[in-house]
């Protein structure tokens, strides 16, 4: 087919002319495209950039490292201990139920983690490590190491967790971590450190390691990360170490704390030792007690249940929260009052015929017959009541409760322990702001001897010997140094009392141990350089006189001893209270002697400074005890 | 003209062909395919496998093709036009049949070394037909409405099977590079501008539905026009790529973040970037210039066939060229434009830089079409 030539001519002219307006276009657009890029990539390419890199990077806390707690000798009361744990990553693990069956050929796994570990995975993103078994010993993880080829997608992972090496022992002085509560986070307030978010982040619930919080904890480093668009870290960018927490040494003796504590066995009982110079807390003991590793991986139900249906009450620090009716132990401060007041001369005697007669009642002496004629050294020595019937008639209940604060009761003394109590010392103000009633010649008779509404908690009645001791109104102390920082030791100087009193009241508190009439005669040191001043006391549970034996434990009386060794040259003050325990002399003054014995020699005491005749069988009660080993690690059999 | 008019004897024969093909054209389109390579071989995290040797080799297929393609005379590929058409539409028809079958999961056919879609086949035979008809077709008749709705059926027929598949991507291409042919070959502006205002009318009328009693598309469809016009809006839904796009795009910055640097790339913020997405990595890879530099070769590429068809007094030939020049140009248009957030996301690949066997092919085949028709354009009267 033949076209006239003007026909094509006309037609390429027309196609040329089309392809040049498209061209025109195409170009036009390119224009465009290339504007657009210009104005994407120049103009706002920071702000770009700066979402890119918002997109990759993602700072994560560090974690610090957890101050360690030692006692005063170094010894290590709160570890940071490798945790070994196993964590599976299911991308990587291939067919997850063979790798968990040649898993649990290798280490110990219980079906409950492994169906927990299987929830666990099934909520997460298939590349989270979760954790399979955690707590695991050096060799199982080992054995993991080793098998690893054969274990796709399993780590061995390393972590820290805090340990307490002597588990029982510092259940309440040290306390315990955990983690961190919804509670924890309300405390800390409107502005909560961010390492509290950190998973698995622990936190001090209990004592030392909760008051002292803020110190042990150190503040969180950061590290950068990069962050793929699934979430998934690639890799490290970098990292800004966080301080670590402060090592805090306390003035408790590890050994000492430890025979304390096994001397008191399953009792329901309390001690506290201190040096009468510093006001060094030597030991601060509370039975029963537990195992505080149970809580800081979150305790299980039944063990939790378990402690707190048990009436002898091994979560409560006894040493510091207890406060029981101080009984005679008080009495050395009512006849103190009574002398300062110029009331009463220390040789004035009273007459004891076993009772007093006041509005109509009868007030009791322990002894129902009566001790005749007492002195004030008698009066201590014997623990007789009735001299201080008189004598709190005579001077008062205000000044008795001047005296008893000098002494440091009813004072909530500043140490990092949970509830520290503040105890009760009664006057006639008191009464009336709190009750709305006068106060009565009768309570200040309950009063005197350490009845009524006296309470008293065992750190109280230590301060209270030690000041005894001393004459110098020491402070107690509980932490001997930070970060290696020596904690400066506290006292409010001497008392003030007349030397002369403070002497025959020690003589009479010598006698109390040391001669055959005093309570605690058969809780005596023989050996002439450690021998023991104290007194005894038993507080009622109950106002009706029976015979303990006959009633229930939870009805007896309250044992308590208080004393200092040695008597010539004081070095140690201690307090014991045996809850139910019957009488001071019985239950509390023969633990408290150990302990004081304990105390002076810095080891088991020899059998020689104690009376012959209890040798034998001190000598076994001390070799039942369970005690640390001598490397410092304790009995296997305890908890 | 046409080349029954123009001596054939004119025309070099043999290898002598060889130094008549436009090899500038052949080493623009090398340079593309090697920022590719590159690309790919950077999106693979540094490495041959799996994009960028397989890439390299159909390259060197398709420049093979090109070559072969390019000696055959111009004339024999105006005869086997409506054959090509024909039988891509026959392929078309059997995938959707066998698709149908195998739940519309198949879009290709394999042919062992590699796996072809005929859509993309169709893509070249479509054009091929189309100027082939205005070749044939008497100058006079062009715009008479009988003849145009001919080639509108000839488009609309695989448009159809296209995008039931569902590809809308392909189908706009195979619609607008139909009418490029159209338009080209001098079909009547009034019929483009009753198109385009009938569409623009249509947009309208449908945004403007919206919320009345007779809106014209469900809700859902019309959050997806909301997510286009403002990925902003739902950063993390369907939004999420095309924020992550230019997120990644604006980062690139005058000269990138340097080769196998981009953070949005290696980290997998971006979808696709071995395919659709492969323009973004290039330009947060290397910024600016990096980008601009592509868009520039694709410039010059369509420069030289648009030279060519307007220098080529065959009619067939340049409204091939043209044709093929102009599909060539929607593909990366619409690409860019997609990358860059100036249009929806519908799928369509970078030419020679994404990662695709059959696109890469096909396009090279079409390149060779234009070097034929360069080769064998008419010199000189009879």
């Amino acid at each position: 087919m033949r076209r006239p030539p003007k026909d094509t001519e006309e037609s390429a002219r027309r196609i040329s002319r089309r392809a040049a307006i498209m061209g025109a276009g195409m170009f036009g657009f390119m224009a465009v495209l290339a504007g657009r890029m210009r104005w994407m990539q120049v103009e706002q390419g920071e702000a770009f950039r700066l979402l890119a890199e918002e997109n990759r990077v993602n700072l994560r806390l560090v974690p610090p490292v957890r101050g360690l707690i030692f006692d005063r000798q170094g010894r290590i009361l709160a570890d940071n201990a490798q945790n070994y744990r196993i964590v599976v990553v299911r991308e990587e693990a291939g067919d997850l139920e063979t790798t968990i069956a040649k898993l649990r050929g290798l280490v110990p796994l219980s079906d409950e983690q492994v169906e927990r570990a299987l929830r666990e995975i099934e909520r997460r993103s298939p590349f989270v490590p979760v954790t399979l078994a955690d707590q695991l010993k050096w060799e199982d993880v080992a054995e993991v190491a080793v098998n690893a080829p054969a274990l796709p997608g399993v780590t061995p992972e390393v972590g820290l967790t805090r340990y307490y090496p002597l588990k029982g022992d510092f259940a309440h002085v040290v306390g315990y971590v955990g983690p961190v509560s919804d509670r924890d986070l309300e405390q800390a307030g409107g502005d909560p450190d961010p390492v509290l978010q950190i998973p698995d982040f622990q936190i001090g619930k209990v004592g030392v390691e909760r008051k002292l919080e803020p110190m042990l904890r150190g503040t969180a480093g950061t590290k950068r990360i990069e962050i793929n668009a699934s979430g998934r870290v690639m890799r490290e960018l970098d990292r800004q170490e966080g301080e670590r927490g402060a090592d805090l040494q306390l003035t408790i003796d590890a050994g000492l704390q430890n025979f304390a504590q096994a001397r008191m066995g399953e009792e329901s009982a309390s001690a506290v030792v201190m040096d009468v110079h510093t006001g060094d807390i030597l030991a601060c003991a509370s039975a029963p007690s537990f195992d505080p590793n149970l809580f800081v991986r979150g305790i299980s139900v039944p063990d939790y249940r378990t402690l707190t249906e048990n009436d002898h009450r091994p979560l409560a620090t006894k040493t510091v929260q207890g406060t029981y009716p101080p009984g005679s132990t008080f009495k050395m401060l009512v006849a103190i009052a009574g002398v300062e007041a110029g009331v009463v001369t220390p040789g004035e005697t009273v007459f004891c015929p076993g009772f007093r007669e006041m509005g109509g009642r009868r007030f009791h002496c322990w002894k129902r017959a009566g001790h005749g004629w007492m002195d004030m050294h008698d009066s201590v020595v014997q623990s007789c009541d009735v001299y201080y019937y008189e004598l709190a008639e005579r001077v008062g209940i205000d000044r008795i409760a001047a005296m008893a604060r000098r002494f440091g009761l009813g004072e909530r003394f500043d140490l990092p322990l949970s509830a520290v109590a503040e105890g009760l010392v009664p006057d006639k103000d008191w009464k009336r702001r709190t009750r709305g009633e006068t106060w009565r010649i009768g309570d200040s008779l309950n009063a005197a001897i350490g009845q009524g509404y006296n309470l008293t908690s065992p750190l109280q009645l230590a301060v209270m010997t030690a000041r005894l001791a001393t004459g110098e109104a020491i402070r107690p102390r509980l932490v001997k140094s930070v970060d290696g920082r020596e904690q400066p030791v506290l006292s409010d100087g001497p008392l003030g009392l007349s030397p002369t009193l403070m002497a025959q009241i020690r003589k009479a508190m010598f006698d109390v141990n040391n001669h055959r009439r005093g309570t605690a005669y058969r809780s005596r040191i023989v050996a002439d350089d450690l021998k023991i001043a104290g007194k005894t006391g038993t507080s009622q549970v109950r106002s009706v006189v029976v015979r303990n034996e006959d009633v229930p434990w939870e009805q007896r009386d309250h044992a308590l001893f208080v004393g200092y060794a040695p008597y010539h040259a004081p070095r140690i003050a201690c307090a014991v209270v045996v809850e139910h325990g019957g009488g001071g002399s019985a239950a509390a003054a023969p633990v408290a002697r150990d302990i004081l014995a304990r105390a002076l020699h810095d080891d088991l005491p020899p059998l020689e400074i104690f009376p012959a005749s209890q040798r034998s069988e001190l000598e076994a009660l001390f070799s039942s005890l369970p005690l640390l080993r001598e490397d410092g690690t304790p009995p296997a059999d305890r908890a | 003209m046409s080349y029954l008019e123009y001596r054939v004897q004119t025309v070099p024969t043999g290898l002598s062909k060889l130094l008549h093909i436009n090899w500038a054209l052949v080493l623009l389109l090398t340079a593309v395919a090697c920022m590719g390579f590159l690309m790919l071989y950077s999106v693979a995290g540094g490495a041959m496998e799996p994009w960028a040797r397989p890439q390299m080799e159909r390259f060197g297929l398709g420049l093979a093709a090109m070559f072969v393609v390019a000696m055959v005379p111009i004339w024999f590929w105006r005869n086997v036009a409506f054959l090509a058409y024909g039988f891509a539409f026959a392929l078309l028809l059997v995938v959707e049949v066998a698709g149908m079958a195998a739940g519309g999961a198949q879009r290709w056919i394999d042919l062992g070394f590699i796996r072809l879609q005929p859509s993309e086949l169709m893509k070249i035979t479509l054009v091929m037909l189309l100027a082939a008809y205005y070749d044939w077709l008497d100058v006079d008749k062009v715009s008479r409405p009988l003849w145009v709705a001919l080639p509108v059926v000839m488009i609309l027929a695989p448009t159809a099977l296209v995008i039931v598949q569902p590809d809308l991507g392909t189908a706009i291409l195979l619609v607008v590079g139909g009418a490029i042919v159209m338009f080209a070959a001098g079909v009547h502006w009034a019929y483009f501008a009753a198109v385009v205002a009938s569409g623009v009318g249509t947009v309208s009328a449908v945004m403007a539905s919206r919320g009345t009693d007779w809106q014209l598309l469900q809700d859902y469809q019309f959050r997806r026009i909301d997510t286009f016009l403002d990925p902003t809006s739902d950063p993390l839904g369907a939004g999420y790529h095309i924020t992550q796009s230019t997120i990644a795009f604006g980062s690139g910055g005058w000269t990138g973040r340097g080769f196998m640097q981009g953070t949005q790339t290696r980290l997998n913020f971006l979808p696709e970037k071995h395919t659709d997405f492969i323009f973004t990595t290039l330009a947060e890879e290397f910024g600016f210039l990096g980008a601009a530099s592509l868009l520039l070769l694709y410039g010059g590429i369509i420069l030289f066939c648009l030279a060519s068809a307007m220098t080529n007094s065959d009619r067939f030939a340049s409204l091939l060229t043209i044709g093929i020049a102009g599909a060539f140009f929607l593909y990366f248009a619409v690409n860019m434009s997609m990358v860059m957030g100036l249009a929806p996301v519908v799928g369509v690949p970078l030419p020679l830089v994404s990662f695709g066997g059959s696109a890469m092919l096909v396009l090279m085949v079409a390149f060779g079409l234009v070097q034929s028709a360069h080769v064998h354009r008419p010199r000189g009267r009879a």
